[in-house]
């Protein structure tokens, strides 16, 4: 048996065997989701009191969002999660020109959903639909129209921050893939990114039709 | 009752007082009978298992399911009965009679000020008749406070965005100490009140009487105690020292500097503009800080003032 | 029996600067998490001594109320944050528990010195806010008072915020290690019972932090952008504050008193000498309090204008809290019951720990009662209670731990005559300061008060007197501890004659911990099937 696959070279010194090292990325991975999901937890939380406490304005405001670049973000990302999932699978298979074509694919329809998200807000911001005090649009009754784009700029804010990170993460794994980091027996980074980038992937997924959609 | 006595408790001031106190008592005995078994089986122990001769020796050991059930289930009734009886009285101290007199409560950094249904104003002290339910409808100007009054083991918060609501009934006359129990800066130690519980015939003659100087009272004394009473000495002094604001000695008449750069001479309207819209006009070098008593000191509070202000030379 | 130091340990096997603070160990970790930990109980110690000299008179000694509400403000936010959540877990769970479990490291090392990174940064913008105005809102930061308070709220804040993420990360790292790295043959029921608690500190410190992290991150954007969530001049709510704050900050508790309960079953069985009686239940009842623990934040809020029906909720699953806590010091006291009692140092803590922490539980019953906590609920009572049971519990389970676990970390003993003088300084001293309290707080004392009436001076002398011995006491244990590390007697692998895994190394142990991959040959608490001597070699059975 030749020395790499008894200690290969990513094997950690601490972990008895790659198996051990797989499944303990697994399990850490998730546990770090779950604390992600209880971050924006407590941001749903505080959308479901002040709506319940603002129906009629939540309904008014949220017609001044465009439905249609919202959709169009949604298919950008779930198209996103597609290419993440492909290039794991690409590697897993040993492609690695292929699976920096999918990752590349990820980080450019990433990018995409920020550079909507970047019209989005500016013309928000010149419209004066800001947060909290820095709010003066005129135009949408009920009470206390600032606190909706409080929330809308909170919570696809933080999410928006996730994005960016994660086309941090893509990028250096396309420089590690071009390295020849990667190969069917040690993908583990690949795929544990591509279960941060699911999550971030599912969160768009609950906020798109709660800004947007609501009616 | 001796309870209250025996357990440092205050003296029992209101009709829920000597409840709140039996259940205390309870749980206090009960827990002291557990506490000494605890300590008393520990130092036992430590006693009669002690290591002879630095040897350690063990004995077999014995799972008993029995012992671990019997000592889940006993202090879990004992909860239970804790819980329904304070839920019950928690419950009785939060039902307002029907028949209550309701008195709207302010708290603001950093006093407390009360409004009657008849219009009379106080600000510290509540007066309030013996024997009778009395609900208090408050709210407070700023920050979270809130009105704890021990002797009747009543407390609760007051906000700034809505009202909140404590009722209690007083069983003996007297003054019992008003704390204020939510941190809320600097004053917050200091931001005292009393309750003053009369017998219900002098309580009406205090609410019929209102305001104004007794009989035998000049209007300037009658002016040095609401200077007290009202809490302008926390703010400003009578010996010329510089205070949160400025001083009373030499004040009328004296030409004073705006922050704005204006100079005017302290007369009477220059007061009472400034006790009922203090932000009018503001003494540079001080901060913008007073609060209004608009609401809380009638005309005759503020002539009264105005008179001991006077009366303060240099 | 004469010992001596091993040649090679973690402690020589590498020198310099960089080879600490680089350092993937999770026992140097574990020794710069201790650094900064003790440092700033130190710190916090310094403003408790300072509040309890200004109270000595009602009139102002040398504090001023708005210097008084920084002390306590002070005092609570570096206790809390800085030392006591991260204490146990960062030190000794860091430390012992990956020993205790045969594994060479935890799951994440990498991480691990993160972690320890990333609280150093919050003790700097900590600091940072000491020098910038302080803070004087209380650790509980309560809106609308914070919105507007012009000390250093922001970079407090961001501390505070910063420090979360350590405790996240600390809790991730050890939750995949106790899951993925146990030796073969170590079994779920084959843990010691400090592996369970520190498992079921991690799961709350996973899922409660994120809370803290948003809500912090929301009263800083209330400040900076006035997004008013908490103004209600904008329509929001300063009691969601609290809603939101307490919902991490309960379960916080049981951060804070769950490692500490480890490290009692860890001692109870030691000095008895004897197998833990109700293993089973003592760890599920940890289970048992991290869940129920995140039920009952609103207890801190039955006065606060919540309704009726939240408050009556909350204080019926309160009183569930309670019932795992009590198993456990039940079970601690059958384990003891014809046992073999040393009354070593460690054993006189955890023994301190049984007789304060139950005081601690039963005024935790007083105050979840509803119709009692109207009347005590922001008095002296409370203070008094939270003492108890975070002092008295968790600093008497973190000097009990650090005692037991000081010859296996530095590879000598201490002073034992100077340590049982230090156990009872704190035990005497601790008493004298907080018991009064009770009864301050039944008569209405309240608490964040700088002045106070004048019949209320005579207790709060007595209790001052009591936190000068406390500080005596614990200026004493840093002495002959650090002492130890530099002059101590050689100790031996395991001085205490115990059965968990961490006594199976060498004193000071090896970097990689173990020779090989360790195999669990006996349970942590077969005292009756094997004798543990103070070597290395397998130990006799009996």
């Amino acid at each position: 048996m030749s020395q790499t696959t008894e200690h290969p070279a990513h094997l950690q010194h601490h972990f008895s065997d790659v198996h051990q090292q797989a499944e303990s990325a697994k399990l850490g991975m998730w546990i770090f989701l779950l604390t992600e999901v209880l971050l924006f937890g407590g941001l749903f939380c505080f959308y479901a009191i002040y709506r319940s406490w603002n129906p009629e304005m939540f309904h008014n405001a949220h017609a001044f969002l465009n439905v249609w670049m919202g959709a169009t973000n949604t298919v950008v990302l779930i198209v996103s999660s597609l290419t993440m999932a492909l290039a794991i699978r690409s590697m897993q298979l040993g492609k690695r020109k292929l699976t920096m074509w999918f990752l590349a694919g990820t980080v450019f329809l990433a990018c995409v959903f920020m550079v909507i998200k970047y019209f989005e807000y500016s013309h928000k911001i010149h419209l004066g639909q800001l947060p909290g005090k820095w709010y003066f649009f005129e135009g949408i009754a009920g009470t206390n129209p600032h606190i909706f784009f409080s929330a809308y700029f909170l919570m696809t804010g933080l999410h928006g921050f996730h994005v960016l990170g994660g086309i941090a993460v893509i990028t250096w794994l396309f420089i590690k893939t071009a390295r020849g980091s990667f190969s069917p027996e040690y993908y583990t980074p690949i795929e544990m990114t591509g279960l941060y980038w699911h999550l971030v992937d599912l969160i768009w997924i609950f906020l798109f039709p709660l800004f947007y959609l609501i009616g | 009752m001796d309870t209250a006595r025996t357990l440092f408790l205050p003296p029992q001031g209101s009709t829920v007082a000597s409840d709140v106190d039996a259940l205390f008592g309870f749980i206090f005995w009960v827990s002291l009978f557990f506490f000494v078994g605890v300590t008393a089986l520990t130092v036992y122990f430590c006693i009669k298992y002690k290591r002879k001769d630095g040897k350690a020796e063990t004995t077999p050991y014995i799972e008993s399911m029995a012992l671990e059930i019997t000592w889940i289930v006993i202090p879990t009734i004992l909860l239970m009965v804790i819980f329904v009886w304070g839920f019950q009285d928690f419950v009785r101290l939060h039902i307002v009679p029907a028949n209550s007199m309701e008195i709207k409560v302010t708290g603001q950094k950093w006093f407390w000020s009360y409004n009657y249904e008849e219009g009379a104003t106080g600000v510290g002290e509540l007066v309030v008749p013996v024997g009778q339910p009395v609900k208090l409808l408050m709210s407070s100007k700023d920050v979270i406070h809130s009105f704890f009054v021990p002797a009747f083991r009543i407390k609760m918060d007051v906000l700034p965005n809505r009202y909140t609501i404590t009722w209690f009934e007083a069983t003996m006359t007297g003054e019992f100490q008003i704390y204020c129990t939510e941190f809320c800066g600097k004053g917050h130690s200091e931001m005292w009140g009393t309750v003053k519980v009369l017998p219900q015939d002098e309580f009406d003659k205090w609410l019929e009487a209102g305001s104004g100087p007794d009989s035998n009272e000049t209007m300037a004394e009658y002016g040095a105690r609401m200077f007290v009473k009202n809490a302008c000495n926390t703010c400003h002094s009578i010996d010329g020292s510089k205070n949160v604001g400025p001083t009373f000695q030499g004040l009328f008449g004296r030409r004073e500097v705006m922050s704005d750069g204006t100079a005017i001479t302290v007369d009477e309207n220059y007061i009472r503009e400034s006790v009922l819209n203090p932000m009018a006009k503001q003494v540079a070098g001080y901060d913008p800080v007073m609060p209004t008593y608009q609401g809380i000191l009638k005309d005759v509070d503020i002539d009264g003032l105005i008179a001991y202000i006077k009366s303060l030379e240099n | 029996m004469e010992h001596t130091i091993p040649e090679k340990h973690y402690l020589n096997e590498a020198t310099g600067w960089k080879s600490w603070l680089m350092t993937l160990d999770h026992k140097r970790i574990g020794i710069l998490y201790m650094i900064m930990v003790m440092f700033s109980f130190f710190l916090a110690g310094v403003f408790a001594l300072l509040i309890r000299w200004e109270l000595l008179s009602p009139d102002k000694i040398f504090m001023g109320p708005e210097m008084y509400n920084q002390a306590f403000s002070l005092h609570g936010i570096i206790m809390i944050f800085l030392f006591i959540i991260p204490s146990i877990p960062a030190i000794l769970g860091n430390f012992v528990m990956p020993l205790m479990i045969g594994a060479k490291d935890v799951a994440f090392p990498r991480l691990n010195l993160a972690s320890w990174y990333i609280y150093v940064i919050g003790f700097c913008f900590a600091v940072y806010a000491l020098f910038a105005g302080g803070i004087d809102t209380g650790w509980t930061f309560y809106t609308p008072y914070s919105s507007e308070s012009t000390t250093a709220v922001i970079p407090i804040l961001t501390a505070a915020f910063v420090l979360g993420f350590s405790s996240i990360f600390t809790g991730l790292n050890f939750i995949v290690t106790i899951h993925r790295l146990r030796a073969p043959g170590m079994t779920w029921f084959q843990l010691p019972l400090f592996v369970w608690a520190i498992y079921a500190t991690a799961l709350i410190q996973v899922l409660a932090t994120p809370v803290l992290g948003i809500t912090l991150a929301l009263l800083m954007l209330e400040r900076v952008v006035g997004i008013g969530i908490f103004d209600p001049a904008m329509g929001g709510d300063p009691v969601l504050f609290q809603h939101f704050f307490w919902f991490y900050s309960h379960p916080a508790v049981y951060i804070m008193i769950l490692p500490g309960m480890g490290i009692i079953s860890e001692l109870i069985a030691t000095f008895s000498h004897r197998r833990i009686f109700g293993y089973k239940f003592i760890a599920f009842s940890s289970l048992g309090i991290a869940f129920t623990g995140f039920l009952v934040w609103g207890h801190h809020m039955f006065v606060s204008g919540q309704s009726d029906l939240a408050a009556v909720i909350f204080s019926f699953l309160t009183f569930f809290v309670g019932i795992p806590s009590g198993i456990k010091i039940l079970n601690w006291i059958a384990t003891m019951y014809k046992g073999s009692i040393s009354l070593d140092s460690p054993m006189l803590w955890a023994l301190s720990f049984l007789i304060l922490f139950s005081i601690g539980g039963f005024t935790g019953i007083v105050l979840g009662t509803l119709s009692i906590d109207v009347h005590l609920h922001d008095t002296y009572f409370v203070v008094s209670h939270f003492h108890y049971v975070m002092v008295g519990g968790t600093v008497m389970a973190i000097f009990g731990g650090l005692h037991y676990w000081w010859p296996k970390i530095w590879g000598r003993m201490y002073n034992e005559t100077l340590a049982r003088i230090a156990v009872v300084m704190i035990f005497v001293g601790f008493n004298v300061t907080f018991f009064v309290q009770f009864i301050m707080g039944t008569q209405g004392m309240p608490r964040r008060y700088a002045t106070y009436l004048p019949q209320f001076q005579g207790m709060h002398g007595f209790s001052s007197i009591g936190a000068l011995i406390m500080g005596v006491g614990f200026l004493l244990i840093a002495i002959y501890l650090i002492h130890a590390i530099f002059r101590g007697k050689p100790a031996g692998p395991n001085p205490w004659k115990s059965l968990t895994m961490e006594w199976e190394t060498p004193s000071p142990p090896t970097a990689g911990n173990f020779e090989g991959q360790p195999v669990l040959e006996h349970g942590p608490y077969d005292y009756d099937k094997v004798i543990p001597e103070n070597s290395l070699k397998p130990y006799k059975t009996l």
